[in-house]
């Protein structure tokens, strides 16, 4: 899949939030590409655009996703229920809202499986237990007939992974799936992920805002800012030598890359409201090497095989 | 000197049988209220001027702790002592004046700021309450507070709404610094926010503790952050205490298998492209947690022992102790 200029913008009262401003990347078969960033930088979004789930007030304004040769921007409404849950799935931060409440695993399984194949309701179960089983649900079969609630909070998210495994897509959006777990449950979950890329071959978009779970899990890295990337990169060269100044705050920030009690070196200043953002660089408020010259807007160059969006790179 | 010990401290939480439950139980069923141990039996103190990092997973009882040690919540059994004094023998002015050198900064930076009330509101009014400024002096009281918690001064008259994250937390700790307390509970202090953000409290932490020679229990679920903050970390897991130790100490040389399984499994930057190899099973519920070791179910290492008998608290070097059968014999 590639993404080429994605324009998201939220037309507000208060003005036009440009949460995704020209945005491009792409992931290949069996790659795990993790997108990083703060709150309110449009990592979301981005995912939200790319499955053509954007409510109003947001539109996408600009660019081409294409998956598979097509324009996913070009489909009508029709083609797109056809892709989405097939062909891309996504997995969200908070699986008790993504599965309903009120209805048992196996009728919301075999309500996704039926959706998009036409199998009757025996294969259908089938294919739902086989899918708990591969992302390690113990006794997939009593499981089956069990409803969300029953589930612990690792238990509902491997559900709700599962359900994003029912059709075999090629792409998988996953925003933030670990972030509201403990860290024994976040290393199952993470070592599922790699294990299900490694052998279906699946493509993996792994949105989230800690540095530390892309290291060990990503291939490729991209670093967003106030709607932009502002780097991208291999895992190993974006955190062993960043080149945007933001990445290389944000790696200093993490405590662990800290001496112990030493002040951790920290990014002054907070992110910017994305409500009409004066043009330049967004993030030169924040910046130690902002010069006069940020207040133009720098473009993604190509530098040592990466890329990044600074005049005066590290 | 240390300035807090708690001895053999529990907390057990009752929900009682409802109707229908007292009726079976009545007519001979097998019922029973359901308790859950939230802590179970804990000891430990802290040395003024210390900082103590108390880690665990969800449901192991920390935030429970931290609400005693707070006196927002009281022991079951056990006894928490201040300063040599047991909370429960003071009388009542005592007691209020004790109540007010432990203060607690909270998760969330948006639940725990009345949202109708104002930045001096919030901040000024336990001082004023308490008679540690007079109204007259409470305006430039308040100033000297922001400005110590990075605060624009010129905030006073501002809602909570009208602040980002990073900006309400240091509101939540100029409260909690209002009333001159000398020890600090922060329960997931920075779990809410960005890493950029949470640097930052993370170092007005440290500075307020060089300033004011503040006492720290820093409660996380984030290895990284206590870390870095911490001398000493205590490892909980359902309720117990597992390890406790110093923090270089326990990140060089972790004993307990849990605390092992713990590090190993923290995502880090330097790790890349590794193979997770997760703990296997879940936490267990704390209504019914497994007999003996409550971390057997789990453990690499479980011996029959295990399944009976938990193992206490031993000292495996000095000032490390761990609860694990291990290490006898």
């Amino acid at each position: 899949m590639r993404v080429e200029d994605l324009k998201t913008h939220f037309f507000t009262r208060a003005g036009v939030v440009r949460a995704v401003d020209g945005v491009s990347f792409e992931v290949r078969p069996g790659e795990v590409l993790g997108l990083v960033g703060e709150s309110g930088c449009g990592k979301t979004v981005t995912g939200f655009s790319i499955l053509g789930l954007v409510d109003p007030p947001g539109r996408i304004v600009g660019g081409r996703i294409i998956f598979d040769g097509t324009d996913l921007l070009q489909l009508g409404e029709a083609r797109m229920r056809q892709i989405r849950g097939a062909r891309i799935a996504m997995v969200f931060q908070d699986p008790m809202m993504t599965l309903n409440p009120v209805l048992r695993i196996d009728t919301q399984m075999v309500e996704a499986v039926r959706a998009h194949q036409d199998v009757d309701a025996s294969t259908a179960l089938r294919i739902a237990r086989d899918a708990l089983e591969r992302v390690g649900i113990p006794s997939p079969d009593s499981r089956l007939r069990s409803y969300p609630h029953q589930f612990s909070g690792g238990m509902r998210q491997r559900v709700a992974i599962a359900i994003a495994l029912l059709n075999r897509p090629k792409l998988i959006i996953a925003d933030e799936p670990t972030t509201a777990l403990d860290v024994t449950i976040q290393a199952q979950i993470l070592y599922e992920a790699q294990k299900l890329c490694r052998e279906s071959g699946t493509a993996l978009i792994w949105i989230t805002h800690d540095l530390s779970v892309v290291a060990g899990l990503a291939d490729r890295i991209c670093v967003m800012y106030a709607g932009r990337i502002v780097e991208q990169g291999s895992v190993d060269e974006v955190l062993d030598a960043p080149l945007h100044p933001y990445t290389h705050g944000l790696i200093g920030s993490v405590p662990s890359r800290n001496r112990r009690g030493a002040p951790l070196a920290q990014i002054p200043g907070m992110t910017p409201a994305l409500v009409n953002l004066p043009p330049g660089c967004a993030f030169r408020s924040r910046c130690p090497r902002a010069q006069p010259r940020c207040t133009e807007q720098p473009e993604l160059q190509a530098r040592n095989g990466r890329l990044v969006r600074c005049f005066y790179p590290l | 000197m240390k300035i807090l010990e708690l001895e053999h401290v529990s907390k057990r939480f009752v929900q009682p049988l409802d109707f229908a439950g007292r009726i079976a139980r009545a007519l001979g069923a097998d019922a029973a209220d359901e308790v859950v141990h939230a802590v179970d039996d804990v000891s430990f103190s802290v040395e003024e001027g210390e900082v103590v990092g108390l880690v665990g997973e969800s449901g192991c009882g920390k935030s429970t702790l931290g609400r005693m040690v707070a006196g927002i919540l009281e022991p079951s059994a056990g006894t928490i002592r201040y300063r040599g004094k047991d909370a429960t023998s003071l009388n009542e002015r005592e007691a209020r004046q004790a109540a007010l050198k432990v203060q607690m900064i909270f998760q969330d930076p948006f639940a725990s700021l009345n949202p109708r009330m104002r930045v001096a509101d919030i901040v000024g009014e336990a001082p004023l309450v308490h008679g540690i400024v007079k109204r007259e002096q409470l305006d430039g009281y308040l100033d000297e507070l922001l400005v110590r918690c990075g605060l624009d001064p010129g905030y006073k008259p501002r809602y909570p709404h009208q602040f980002s994250g990073g900006q309400r937390s240091r509101i939540g700790i100029a409260r909690a610094l209002a009333v001159k307390p000398e020890f600090l509970v922060c329960d997931e202090a920075v779990a809410a926010l960005d890493v950029s953000i949470q640097a930052q409290i993370l170092n007005l932490f440290m500075q307020l503790r060089r300033d004011l020679g503040l006492t720290y229990l820093f409660i996380s679920h984030d290895l990284g952050v206590v870390e870095h903050l911490s001398d000493r970390v205590i490892i909980m897991y359902l309720g117990r205490i597992v390890e406790s130790a110093a923090a270089e100490e326990i990140f060089r040389a972790p004993n307990h298998p849990y605390t092992q399984a713990l590090l190993k499994q923290v995502p880090r930057l330097d790790t890349r492209k590794t193979q997770f190899k997760p703990i296997v099973g879940e936490i267990p519920s704390p209504l019914s947690p497994p007999a003996g070791c409550h971390f057997h179910p789990r453990c690499p290492h479980a011996m029959p022992r295990c399944r009976e008998h938990a193992p206490p608290l031993r000292e495996v070097a000095a000032g490390h102790l761990s609860a694990c059968h291990l290490n006898e014999a």
